[in-house]
């Protein structure tokens, strides 16, 4: 059986890692970005159904989730992996800043979950995966908005793991360490030296190996795992 | 009224996964194996299907389709 996914912010990153990930192991696999609406311009994504969505705003979910349904049926594997950041000291962190990564981190992942639910529980079959984040789990100085965003995202993946548990949804979390990416990129050298004497593994990740986390826990073998946050970090958050 | 009413079984037939012939107005929504998840899936099915809108606490205490049947219908 050929699963439908569905990654939102899967044209890089993690999210474009765990769409490879998926599409090798046969899943039919669509991914959202923001800006992107067709895969012509990006071969990397030519394997899969890019969808135009906006995760703040509920008419371009719905309008995307649509689409998706039409093309390639309904969505049974969701990856909430769209995020983004607007680092900065509190005391210097508009408003704007705070509450615009709210709602793309976590206010997004609730839309698309919603949007997509009603099919699960219809099938009596789902996986939702949400990316958070060690800092979430951690906090860091520059990153109050996203911390707060990733650390929110775990109550309501644990909410809804609970509503939906009665239809066989099972509702996860992945909780990456730093992870070699654009978004840690953008980190100076000595930050990231900083970083990397936290981790005991002693080096980044790779996005690849947060797609293997969300690839075991959408799988039919993790059936009975939910609610769960998996570190994905090196050992950088235990204890 | 018996219009409505068969608009509203076939929702239910549909959301349910019952036979038509369980929906009647004084079957409980424990009796065909509906459970809170079940009833708002129905509520939102029927809200589509005439066009009305049911605010969540109005749900509370409704257990029959009689109940659920009437909420609708008082919308209309």
């Amino acid at each position: 059986m050929s699963r439908i996914a569905l990654i939102t912010g899967g044209n890089r990153g993690i999210g474009l890692a765990t769409a490879q990930r998926l599409h090798a192991k046969g899943y039919q696999v669509a991914v959202t970005s923001r800006s992107l609406t067709n895969s012509d311009s990006n071969p990397e994504l030519a394997d899969f159904l890019v969808v135009k969505c906006d995760v703040t705003d509920s008419d371009s979910v719905d309008k995307a989730v649509s689409e998706i349904e039409n093309t390639l049926g309904s969505v049974e594997v969701l990856v909430n992996n769209a995020g983004i950041t607007r680092d900065g000291l509190v005391l210097r962190m508009s408003d704007n800043d705070f509450s615009e990564v709210l709602d793309a981190n976590l206010a997004g992942g609730f839309r698309v979950s919603r949007r997509v639910v009603k099919q699960m529980m219809r099938k009596r079959w789902g996986r939702i995966v949400f990316v958070s984040s060690v800092v979430g789990l951690g906090g860091q100085a520059g990153q109050a908005n996203y911390a707060a965003s990733k650390a929110g995202i775990i109550g309501l993946a644990r909410s809804l793991a609970k509503e939906f548990a009665g239809r066989n949804i099972t509702v996860n979390v992945v909780a990456p360490g730093p992870i070699e990416t654009d978004m840690l990129a953008a980190l100076n050298d000595s930050q990231r030296e900083a970083m990397l004497a936290t981790v005991p593994l002693a080096r980044l990740g790779k996005a690849d190996e947060v797609a293997g986390a969300i690839t075991y826990l959408v799988s039919e073998e993790a059936g009975y795992v939910t609610g769960t946050v998996l570190t994905v970090d090196g050992g950088l958050a235990m204890g | 009224m018996s219009d409505n009413f068969e608009r509203f079984k076939s929702c239910a037939v549909d959301v349910l996964s019952v036979d038509a012939e369980q929906v009647v107005m004084d079957a409980t929504f424990e009796s065909l194996d509906a459970d809170s998840l079940d009833l708002v899936e129905l509520v939102m099915a029927l809200e589509e299907e005439f066009d009305v809108s049911v605010e969540e606490e109005e749900l509370d205490g409704i257990t029959t389709v009689k109940g659920a049947y009437d909420l609708i219908i008082s919308k209309i």
